[in-house]
């Protein structure tokens, strides 16, 4: 099927993303920045779907903003903010800390652009159909080792987090 | 208007993680910094996946080996979370100082 309107969606979406880290990093209640970063992941989705990439999108849909974002709610549920969203919401050293990252975005954007005729212009189109097949071979073929250790770390977090959140151990 | 070259992901991807650094060192509730660093998990998965385009599959194999590292992540740094919350009352980052000297 051929990309339509290819430019239009990539900067909704771009702008989509963008514009929920910069409420995610800035509102004084908690959950409106979480619900913030559920939208900027379901964008996120949508920019991996323009990527041919609709494995990883259904895992981020799935997993990120279905489980992990959920989490969060949870734990802010459980967390009384009441107090917190009172007080001060910027530490002492703010200033210092967005200098920092804005010399980092510098270099960034500095190499991106110095680089940006490094990458080869016409980019192969991989198949989307047969995407999850292809990513199940490789998880079971070349990094099987890895997919092993990530469902023992599974195991380790879950064990972990229970007996950080128990009451009496 | 210029065709989408794979520059323009990374571009967002730097912008998203620049976010996430300014939230991690600027915000004072533990719960908002932990999402930053979610944001730039993100980043780091766009970049990857951005780049899968070009060079194989291995990209997208990375992103979802990092999505799976931050759930776990997330789990065990909330559960940490919880258990301070429990005995101190405060979700503020300046409180957290029991091993000043």
């Amino acid at each position: 099927m051929q990309p339509v309107a290819t430019t239009f969606f990539f900067y909704f979406l771009s702008a989509l993303t963008v514009l929920s880290g910069v409420l995610v990093i800035t509102q004084k209640n908690a959950v409106h920045s979480a619900l913030a970063l559920i939208f900027g992941l379901l964008a996120q989705a949508g920019l991996y779907l323009m990527l041919y990439a609709p494995f990883v999108a259904g895992v981020q849909i799935i997993l990120y903003a279905g489980g992990i974002m959920v989490l969060f709610l949870f734990v802010i549920m459980l967390v009384n903010l009441e107090r917190a969203q009172k007080e001060e919401q910027f530490n002492k050293q703010w200033l210092v800390g967005v200098l920092a990252a804005l010399a980092l975005g510098g270099l960034l954007v500095a190499v991106y652009l110095k680089g940006g005729q490094l990458f080869p212009q016409h980019i192969a189109q991989p198949v989307e159909s047969s995407n999850t097949q292809e990513i199940g071979v490789m998880l079971y073929g070349n990094y099987m080792f890895a997919f092993e250790i990530a469902s023992l770390l599974l195991l380790v977090a879950i064990i972990g987090a229970v007996v950080m959140a128990k009451k009496r151990i | 208007m210029a065709p989408i070259t794979t520059v323009h992901y990374l571009v967002v991807a730097a912008a998203l993680f620049i976010l996430g650094v300014i939230g991690v060192l600027t915000r004072r509730n533990v719960v908002i910094v932990l999402m930053s660093i979610e944001l730039i998990l993100n980043a780091v998965n766009l970049n990857l996946v951005a780049f899968s385009r070009m060079w194989g599959l291995h990209g997208q194999v990375f992103a979802i080996f990092v999505i799976t590292d931050a759930a776990a992540e997330a789990a065990v740094g909330l559960g940490i979370l919880i258990a301070f919350f429990r005995n101190k009352e405060t979700v503020n980052v300046d409180e957290v100082d029991l091993l000043k000297w």
